[in-house]
């Protein structure tokens, strides 16, 4: 557990999390307008959308789909019976005045989620509950001088609000939370994650208290974008919690922003009676009913998530946890790397994956899936290292080359000649050139000074541009170095 | 429970609806009737009856995921009394 130490002690930060994921679907909640990001505005509106009198909404079966399988992928309890509530509040991009959403009786229930820790420990944190619920419009402040507009685009898009036990002690362990999440989310196919979009979105709930103590007040950071500004906020807001509470002040409940421009959390006013939602049964929305054998045809449908592949492949591969947890974080990295795996030294094949590859894939900025290189080709550069045709140092140009014109490993080890050289009258022809070249130094050596060793590997290496076959230049040398 | 001024004008706050002393009084008076009445309906014992949803029997209908309406700015907007094109223009709310 880690501390922070303030003037008067130390102090321990309690972080709970609730997460806003956008469902993947093609229209929206309750009504049939599409929910594609990017459209010109007000083109994807329905009059239910637009909160018109007289409209009513109709659930989109696929949306419910998608919360349940998120619920089984969350290990979390599935309510047969839900109800929505309308949530009453007035701001201009809600047309309606309220927003549906589920209050008591949620949709999914308590459920349970790993997070990986560097180092490769993990630590479990508890999921309170997951409900369905309207997006709202979007407010663009920034058109003109003294107007907001309002493009309602969003309004009425479903979104998973999925909120967290107060389990997380650090900043760390709030972004690891986050990380897990949205990949649990991306293998599943239930949202895309993308938070510079807006389709994932956090609510930071924040408080500090003495090692063990009672809880302390909480401060909730609103609509927080990336996961890096989840940690600054973090930090910052328990720090500015122990100023107060050190200087004599008590930390007021309110809602609170975070300005990445500044790195700071400041009070949102206009917030301060707005929990006083008046929730109510919405009366155009009967309880959503599932049946056992709904869920069940869904749970049987899932993808092998994060977790139970990472320990497959330490246990099928013999990978370590960290390099497993690497492998797993995107299902098409997981994929990837299984293909290149597929009969080879799985070992071999996750260190290639995670080394050159994932370090040339990173500085491309490309997906995995446009990269220049496919699993069949980095399949074929192993299989040529495997075989000796190529050494392990050379295989590393051989990469690269096939990274930059999309050639196959053999075809590039062909053009240029990088073919290993296991010829072993070749190789002595080397060494006895090396050794005439450097007769003081071969002199040396025969006195003691092993040290030289090195030397005459790399003078060979040199010599043979690279190619010789390192295991056969060592067993030679030494044979005819001792004279 | 009897509801004051003090609540009704709350309630109308959260409500945005403009109330006057007046009005607060009278309206103070009629919701405390009405809860008084919620208040007598309480009194049947209810232990181990489901909550009823609905009077007709009746399942809540679900919509196939498909694309079925919206292209229709301009009708969404027609009521707008402040528009500007291809939005709806408020005044500026800013945090």
């Amino acid at each position: 557990m880690s501390l922070i130490a303030g003037r008067t002690g130390d102090w321990e930060v309690v972080i709970g999390l609730e997460v806003h994921a956008q469902v993947v679907s093609n229209s929206k909640l309750f009504s049939g307008a599409a929910t594609e990001f990017g459209a010109e505005p007000n083109t994807q509106v329905s009059f239910v959308d637009a909160g018109m009198p007289g409209m009513l909404p109709v659930i989109n079966g696929v949306c419910v789909r998608q919360a349940v399988l998120t619920g089984l992928g969350l290990n979390a309890e599935i309510n047969l019976v839900s109800v929505f509530d309308r949530k009453n509040y007035f701001y201009a991009d809600l047309p309606a005045g309220y927003q549906i959403s589920q209050f008591t009786r949620p949709i999914v229930g308590k459920g349970t989620i790993v997070l990986d820790l560097p180092g490769g420990a993990t630590r479990e944190v508890g999921i309170t509950r997951l409900h369905l619920e309207q997006d709202a419009g979007k407010s663009l402040h920034d058109q003109h001088p003294t107007k907001s507009f309002i493009d309602l685009n969003r309004s009425g898009v479903a979104l998973m609000e999925i909120v967290s036990e107060p389990d997380m002690r650090t900043s760390e362990e709030a972004g690891a939370y986050l990380k897990k999440l949205r990949s649990i989310l991306r293998y599943l196919g239930t949202c895309d994650g993308n938070m510079e979009e807006g389709s994932m979105r956090c609510d930071c709930n924040v408080s500090v208290r003495r090692p063990g103590g009672e809880l302390g007040t909480r401060c909730e950071i609103k609509n927080v974008n990336s996961i890096r500004f989840v940690m600054l906020a973090i930090e910052y807001e328990a720090r500015r919690q122990i100023e107060i509470i050190e200087d004599g002040g008590t930390i007021r409940q309110e809602t609170r922003l975070f300005d990445s421009g500044r790195g700071e959390t400041r009070s949102m006013r206009s917030k301060e009676d707005a929990h006083d939602y008046r929730y109510f049964p919405d009366p155009d929305l009967l309880p959503l009913v599932l049946s056992p054998e709904f869920v069940a045809e869904i749970k049987a449908g899932m993808p092998e998530l994060p977790d139970p592949k990472k320990a497959r492949f330490v246990a099928e591969y013999g990978l370590s946890p960290y390099d497993a947890g690497v492998l797993v974080g995107e299902q098409e990295n997981a994929a990837f790397f299984e293909a290149v795996a597929r009969g080879r030294d799985a070992k071999l094949a996750a260190n290639w994956v995670t080394g050159d590859f994932f370090g040339f894939l990173n500085k491309s900025g490309r997906p995995i899936a446009e990269a220049p290189v496919s699993a069949e080709a980095l399949g074929g550069l192993i299989d040529l290292i495997r075989d000796g045709t190529i050494s392990g140092r050379l295989a590393k140009e051989v990469f690269e080359a096939m990274w930059e014109t999309g050639k196959p490993a053999a075809a590039i080890v062909e053009e240029r000649g990088l073919r290993q050289v296991s010829d072993t009258g070749a190789i002595e022809a080397s060494i006895d050139g090396v050794m005439a070249a450097n007769a003081d130094k071969v002199a040396e050596y025969r006195s003691g000074k092993d040290k030289l060793f090195g030397f005459f590997v790399g003078q060979v290496m040199k010599a043979t541009q690279g190619k010789a076959n390192p295991a056969l230049v060592n067993e030679i040398l030494k044979r005819k170095l001792a004279g | 429970m009897a509801i004051d001024s003090q609540t009704v004008a709350h309630i109308a706050r959260l409500a945005r609806i403009k109330v006057t002393d007046e009005e607060k009084a009278a309206l103070a008076g009629e919701l405390s009737t009405i809860l008084q009445w919620i208040e007598q309906l309480d009194e049947v014992d209810t232990a181990g009856v489901e909550p009823v949803a609905s009077v007709v029997d009746a399942v809540l209908p679900w919509r196939a995921d498909v694309v079925s309406d919206g292209g229709q700015a301009e009708k969404v907007l027609a009521n707008a009394p402040d528009g500007v094109p291809g939005f709806f223009a408020v005044p500026k709310v800013v945090e």
